[in-house]
């Protein structure tokens, strides 16, 4: 533990150096930013990552080819038994922006744009989200009660987006894969319904969606649970008639999707195709012949 | 996992050879994430014998004796011309003349199955040899640049590799078969070229005049120097200029040349044969690979062991020629296999205009290209973005529909090749914007440019992909 006394007077220092000059002096020795040739002021910053913390490499070209290999942190050296400062830093922002990713809000201005209304699961705040998965699966009465009024019922396809465990996987794909995907699947003459958003919603609530719309084909655009290489990373679910308590097999899944994996776009146009076929066969999951 | 049976044929000035390879594809992608599908095996199945090619004249290929040859090849390797999935004949060195192209694929056209297609050029030449020899997989496995030189009967191709990619290429009009001796030890002839490098050192070389081994050696020496002298291994004179092949790349001397690797006919000879009769093939491919044994390539870079040395281009042509589209691509169905695509490739700002929408750029360059090339089709290649928006996705797929509808005749396909991974979107996209007007034809995962032409094969697992053969230069 930490002395609290200590770390009370290094905050009141740093608060009154504030209040005096508006700005605070780091310590000497480590540098705020990477430390680099072009210090940028983000130690997550791709220009940031790419420099190498080797020291005498006996190969430095062959070190950076693997480096581009890999979002492995590689070649990082090391201070003693422990990692640099620096990789510890990066480590921990990194980490940071996975929590950050959980525990944000999606823009609300976000679904309005892409023209989805909004309704929430049984959850009523990220911390129950967290710690209540079963809610999370769970629809509120009143999004039920929006579901009916809102949506248009008995469609071969219902599309709709949900935080899931990443808010940054919403914000980064989803005004580019629903748009790609509507389009596809109504060019394919498939009738497609209200697409909306759903706010503390995990991968489950999709069975109780379709069974409220009476979805042939059930697809849930979704965060999935960051990383600390990508914090943006979405999947899709989804489900031939599906029913609350259906075994998760029934489940075909998509996943990786974002700008380093598979681009929103080229996914939207993939899980149409993915979507028709599931169609066809009348299966979905380990039932669908691929 | 499915697998497709690849047929390559090389007539060369010297040989011809026929191989027949079996490539194996798979899906490795995770069972979650969209399918990835590549090429994971080759593996030779039938190597067939080296044949004399046959000719007519000192130039003119015997087309039936030829047909008779891959005949008889096909019969002993167990197949017939309905099995082969894809493949290439190759017409190289210098038996590669329009008219000896034209004749082969009119007698071979029998063999050509459902895709199998006629390249040639010297620069593509050399890049196949390297990849048939192993040089290619060689600079890949040691992290290295490896040079092939594949030493033939008429010239020698340089393909220079870094770490797999090709680095340099190039053709030099020197090989084992420039001078041909009769067998009671005479000159028979002397191809242009040899006549310059004698020349050059004041050598006469008449035909019907004695062969003699000593004053061979100087002008397989001469010539063994200005292979070194391609590779920087020695200073370069004037003369190797004059030994460049007509239409092959110039080669600047690589830098970092961490092994060279021989293949093709003379490369059995560097490796020995000493003591034996120097003219035991009527030429003087033994001296040159003396020469080239004891000269300043072999003492300045370190010499691999090439995996296959005559066979290296047919081996390359039948195995590496094939490559795969991107697993999610759009197009319809009934097009394939199409052959011969002319390629145009976009620049950055016409490019740029396609993603703001823009299409008369594209317009304007396709009626020019189209009446250039005097075709009716072309393929319009294009780098596209790795993690493009939906506005930039639709804006380029109405550039795109509109630029190509407006230039292309009536029902031809409006086709698209991408690098990045955006094709299956693209091609909705552009259908959509086409309206039905005429097919789509959208594939990514290629890397195509300027003066290529493209075969696309028929659509393989389960319409997943498309083969695709890229040529560097087509016969008219």
């Amino acid at each position: 533990m930490a002395d609290r006394d200590s770390i009370a007077a290094i905050v009141a220092e740093v608060i009154e150096q504030l209040q005096r000059t508006g700005s605070v002096t780091l310590p000497q020795g480590e540098r705020p930013c990477c430390g680099g040739e072009d210090p940028c002021g983000d130690i997550t910053a791709a220009a940031c990552r790419r420099i190498s913390l080797l020291d005498h490499p006996e190969d430095p070209e062959a070190l950076e080819r693997m480096r581009t290999k890999t979002t492995a942190r590689i070649g990082v050296g090391r201070a003693g038994p422990r990692l640099k400062t620096r990789t510890l830093l990066t480590l921990r922002a990194d980490h940071a922006q996975a929590r950050d990713a959980v525990f944000a809000d999606v823009d609300p201005a976000l679904p309005e744009k892409l023209g989805l209304f909004t309704v929430q699961t049984q959850c009523d705040s990220k911390d129950t989200y967290v710690t209540r998965p079963d809610l999370g699966r769970r629809l509120s009465d009143e999004a039920v009660e929006t579901l009916r009024r809102r949506c248009t019922p008995n469609p071969d396809v219902q599309i709709y987006a949900s935080d899931g465990l990443s808010s940054t996987a919403i914000e980064a794909n989803l005004p580019n894969i629903l748009p790609v995907l509507m389009d596809t699947l109504r060019e394919r003459g498939l009738t497609v319904g209200t697409p909306f958003f759903l706010r503390f919603g995990r991968v489950g609530a999709e069975e109780q969606v379709a069974e409220i719309v009476g979805a042939k084909v059930v697809c849930v655009l979704l965060g999935e649970r960051p990383g600390l290489a990508t914090a943006e990373s979405m999947s899709a679910y989804i489900a031939y008639n599906a029913y609350v308590g259906m075994p998760e097999s029934k489940r075909t899944v998509v996943s990786n999707i974002h700008k380093d994996g598979i681009a929103a776009v080229e996914a939207g146009a993939y899980l149409a195709e993915v979507i028709c076929r599931i169609l066809e066969q009348k299966a979905s999951g380990v039932d669908l012949v691929k | 996992m499915a697998d497709i049976l690849s047929v390559g044929i090389d007539i060369g000035t010297s040989t011809t050879q026929v191989v027949f390879s079996r490539l194996r594809m798979e899906n490795t992608a995770a069972f979650f994430s969209v399918p990835h599908v590549s090429i994971v095996g080759k593996e030779l199945v039938y190597r067939g014998a080296v044949h004399t090619t046959p000719l007519k004249t000192a130039v003119l290929i015997d087309g039936d004796a030829v047909r008779d040859i891959v005949a008889a090849e096909f019969r002993r390797a167990g197949f017939t011309p309905a099995d082969t999935d894809t493949g290439a004949v190759i017409i190289t060195g210098e038996s590669a003349r329009k008219e000896n192209a034209a004749l082969v694929l009119e007698k071979l056209s029998g063999f050509a199955g459902e895709f199998v297609v006629s390249t040639a050029g010297p620069d593509l030449e050399s890049v196949i040899a390297g990849k048939g020899s192993g040089a290619c997989q060689h600079s890949i496995d040691n992290e290295c640049v490896t040079v092939n030189l594949d030493i033939g009967g008429g010239t020698t191709n340089i393909a220079v590799f870094d770490r797999g990619e090709t680095a340099g290429k190039g053709c030099l009009d020197i090989g084992g078969r420039l001078v041909r001796i009769t067998p009671d030890r005479r000159i028979e002839s002397v191809s242009p070229p040899a006549e310059r490098v004698a020349q050059a050192i004041g050598l006469s070389l008449r035909p019907g005049d004695r062969a003699d081994p000593a004053a061979l050696a100087a002008l397989t020496d001469k010539m063994a120097d200005l292979l070194a002298q391609a590779l920087g291994a020695a200073a370069q004179e004037p003369l190797l200029r004059a030994v460049q092949t007509p239409e092959s790349t110039w080669l600047e001397p690589p830098r970092n040349i961490q092994a060279i690797c021989f293949s093709g006919g003379v490369a059995d000879c560097i490796r020995g044969g000493e003591g034996e009769d120097p003219f035991r093939y009527g030429d003087i491919g033994p001296l040159l690979g003396r020469s080239i044994r004891e000269g300043a390539l072999c003492r300045t870079f370190p010499v691999m062991e090439a995996g296959e040395t005559i066979r290296a281009t047919v081996v390359g042509a039948g195995t590496y020629t094939t490559t795969l589209s991107g697993s999610t691509i759009a197009y319809d169905a009934g097009l394939f296999p199409m052959k011969n695509l002319p390629v145009l490739k976009l620049t950055a700002e016409e490019e740029v205009a396609c993603f703001q929408g823009r299409p008369e750029p594209l317009e304007r360059r396709l009626r020019w290209f189209l009446e250039q090339t005097d075709d009716r089709r072309a393929v319009v290649s294009l780098r596209g973005l790795q993690d493009p928006s939906y506005g930039q996705l639709k804006a380029l797929a109405r550039a795109l529909a509109q630029g190509l509808d407006r230039a292309l005749p009536r029902g031809v396909p409006a086709i698209a090749a991408l690098e990045c991974d955006m094709a299956k979107a693209l091609g909705g996209a552009m259908r959509t914007a086409l309206g039905g007007r005429r097919p789509v034809v959208c594939i990514d995962g290629v890397k195509v440019t300027d003066g290529d032409y493209v075969d696309l094969g028929r659509p393989l697992m389960e319409g997943l992909v498309i083969p695709v053969v890229v040529k560097t230069l087509l016969f008219g």
